[in-house]
């Protein structure tokens, strides 16, 4: 599904991955830990296109295509979705009426038949109640006076309704409490099948008690240092970031 | 009502056209106006343009370069004339060049000197009109002139909407006065749009006038013309008067609209609510010259200035100046005004969704006009601003 290889790249001329390889295979979970700073989001943000974020070596195939030289929009028609760590408000511009733009965009993509409003409706019920966000955001301006975990909802009911093929969630646990924790973590394990992979980016492990995934990986400094299955979530939270960073220092 | 003319014409020839070295018009200059030889028709017959809401207004004024052409419908409680028929009707008596002032403004002068005709609009006390009545001002044709004129009095506790939609074709020049009465507890909605073509001068003042408790809501959409001057003056003028004043102005390639407005808390106890945004494309200049003046008895005055931009090209200039004048010291005012580009995490956020950059670009900028249009209260209104904002139509 996605191959990153060699992946440089950073902001305003400043390297923060310096040679990042990852394999996600389809039908996988994977999770990528690590301290502030080591390049997390930056990962995210380059796989999903955006802005001011340049790539200066390395390649990423999504589905044996070069992603990177893909707009963020031929991204997400071709089935990735980031959930972002910021959601952004974006008054006048009503929830609804953007999700079905979204969904239709995709669909026309793949030369199948626009929903109608109605129809469209019935699918945005069925999502919502997954994530339990209630009917009246969806005519309120995008994320427009959500509170934090109600924007973090709604990435993952977008999520749902659009149904893409690598769904990479960056820091979507940030400031969740346990109940909203849980939601996500039913949404993405709804999603969670032989056809779509995931790859969620969180600096605690507590949201992989409820998602539990296939690969562990930790990102320090920029590069993967270790990776390992769902038990070095858990050696990770008894043992601390130092641990890995004591780690890698040995063996260099 | 001839004598008044006489004495209008001889101010304007008094004043002369305003330059740049005056104050309130030093962004705006004139005198590509100036140098026509303007000329009055009455003959000219178009149709109009499409901008008719005959199937949705109560009554329905139409003029052609300031001449009736038109008129249909009716609503009980309120009476809706063209003044050239209007001569003896004691609203013109007691309000007519009441409020708009002739001795100070120039093109108030002009039209005062020239109006060839327009509405006069009297709601009967307490009477609640349901419904809008619409007003077209189509101009047409080159080195043509008009110069409308209306009158609106609303009765104590009445309640009206109006619309009035300037719209043409050619190399004309509309100078339009509207005075609007809101006597006390009055309840006016007010909407005035200005979709002239793009080689057309439009220059229009708005008086408005509120007595005690009145609550008027009045909308300026300024969509068309080359060179534009829209005047709002406000005088609060009976305690507990309420007044909303918003405006939407949306400029491409070399349009140049001014926007001037003046509030005048005269009464204690009232409130003012201002907001105006500005989208400006092209080579397009836009100004927002704002004063609110907040008058020594003007205790407890209640005042919001907002101007909001959005520059879509490098080349497009605005100029805001929002100004506060406070002659006492218990009130509550603010004003503020900014200019951005379009969002970039906004523009971000709605590509990774699947939606192409050309499309966010329309949704975002139609998103900073919805914030006036959305409050509209008028469908056939708020579907002529969106068919006129049709390139940004998402």
């Amino acid at each position: 599904m996605l191959d990153i290889t060699n992946l440089h790249a950073g902001i305003d001329g400043k390297e923060i991955l310096h040679g990042v390889d990852l394999h996600i295979g389809t039908g996988e979970v994977h999770a990528i830990m690590g301290p502030n700073g080591s390049g997390k989001s930056t990962l995210a943000n380059v796989l999903a296109g955006r802005p001011r974020y340049e790539v200066t070596e390395g390649q990423v195939l999504y589905e044996g295509k070069d992603l990177l030289t893909m707009l963020p929009e031929d991204r997400a028609r071709e089935g990735v979705f980031l959930a972002m760590q910021y959601p952004v408000e974006i008054p006048g511009v009503n929830n609804i009426y953007f999700l079905k733009a979204a969904l239709n965009a995709i669909r026309k993509h793949h030369g199948e038949e626009e929903l109608d409003a109605m129809e469209f409706l019935q699918l945005a019920r069925e999502k919502m109640k997954l994530v339990d966000l209630d009917e009246s955001f969806m005519n309120r301006g995008v994320n427009e006076g959500f509170s934090g975990g109600e924007k973090k909802r709604n990435e993952i009911f977008q999520m749902a309704v659009l149904d893409p093929k690598l769904a990479i969630l960056d820091e979507t646990d940030s400031g969740l409490d346990i109940d909203a924790l849980q939601v996500v973590a039913r949404g993405v394990n709804t999603l969670r099948s032989e056809k779509h992979s995931v790859l969620v980016i969180t600096h605690y492990q507590r949201l992989l008690k409820y998602l539990v995934p296939d690969f562990v990986h930790v990102l320090a400094d920029g590069r993967i240092v270790k990776s390992g299955g769902k038990g070095l979530a858990e050696e990770l939270e008894q043992k601390g970031y130092e641990w890995i960073e004591q780690e890698v220092a040995a063996a260099r | 009502m001839s004598e008044l003319r006489e004495q209008a014409a001889q101010r304007f020839a008094q004043l002369g056209w305003p330059t740049p070295e005056l104050e309130e018009w030093k962004f705006t200059n004139v005198a590509p106006i100036t140098r026509v030889n303007w000329r009055a028709d009455g003959q000219a017959r178009v149709d109009d343009l499409g901008a008719s809401m005959r199937a949705s207004a109560l009554a329905e004024l139409v003029f052609v370069n300031g001449h009736l052409r038109d008129a249909g419908g009716r609503a009980a409680g309120v009476e809706v004339l063209p003044l050239s028929k209007a001569g003896s009707h004691p609203a013109i008596a007691n309000h007519y060049a009441r409020y708009a002032d002739y001795q100070r403004h120039p093109f108030t002068a002009l039209n005062t000197a020239n109006a060839q005709d327009g509405a006069l609009i009297v709601v009967a006390d307490g009477r609640a009109v349901e419904g809008f009545i619409h007003l077209l001002f189509i101009g047409h044709g080159d080195g043509i002139w008009s110069h409308p004129r209306n009158l609106i009095v609303v009765g104590r506790a009445a309640q009206v909407a109006i619309v009035e939609t300037y719209i043409g074709t050619g190399n004309y020049f509309t100078n339009a006065v509207t005075e609007i009465v809101a006597s006390e507890s009055a309840i006016v909605d007010h909407y005035r749009i200005e979709r002239e073509a793009v080689d057309a001068f439009h220059v229009g003042t708005v008086q408005i006038h509120q007595e005690r408790s009145s609550h008027v809501t009045s909308r300026h959409v300024a969509l068309g013309g080359g060179l534009v001057r829209n005047e709002v003056n406000v005088a609060l003028a009976g305690e507990g008067a309420n007044l909303t004043l918003d405006g939407l102005f949306v400029l491409a390639d070399s349009q140049h609209i001014d926007n001037h407005t003046v509030i005048d808390h005269v009464k204690p106890h009232c409130d003012s609510l201002e907001l105006y945004k500005g989208i400006l494309d092209g080579k397009s200049r836009g100004i927002f010259d704002g004063l609110i003046i907040v008058r020594p008895d003007a205790q407890k005055t209640n005042s919001r200035q907002v101007n909001r931009n959005l520059l879509l090209s490098e080349s497009a200039i605005i100029d805001s100046k929002p100004t506060l004048e406070i002659q006492n010291d218990d009130v509550k005012c603010s004003h503020g005004s900014t200019i951005g580009q379009l969002d970039e995490e906004a523009m971000f956020y709605l590509r990774a969704r699947g939606i192409s950059e050309a499309e966010a670009r329309r949704l975002l900028i139609y998103a900073f006009a919805s914030e006036i249009v959305d409050r509209m209260k008028i469908e056939p209104v708020k579907e002529q601003i969106r068919s006129a904002m049709a390139r940004f139509r998402p």
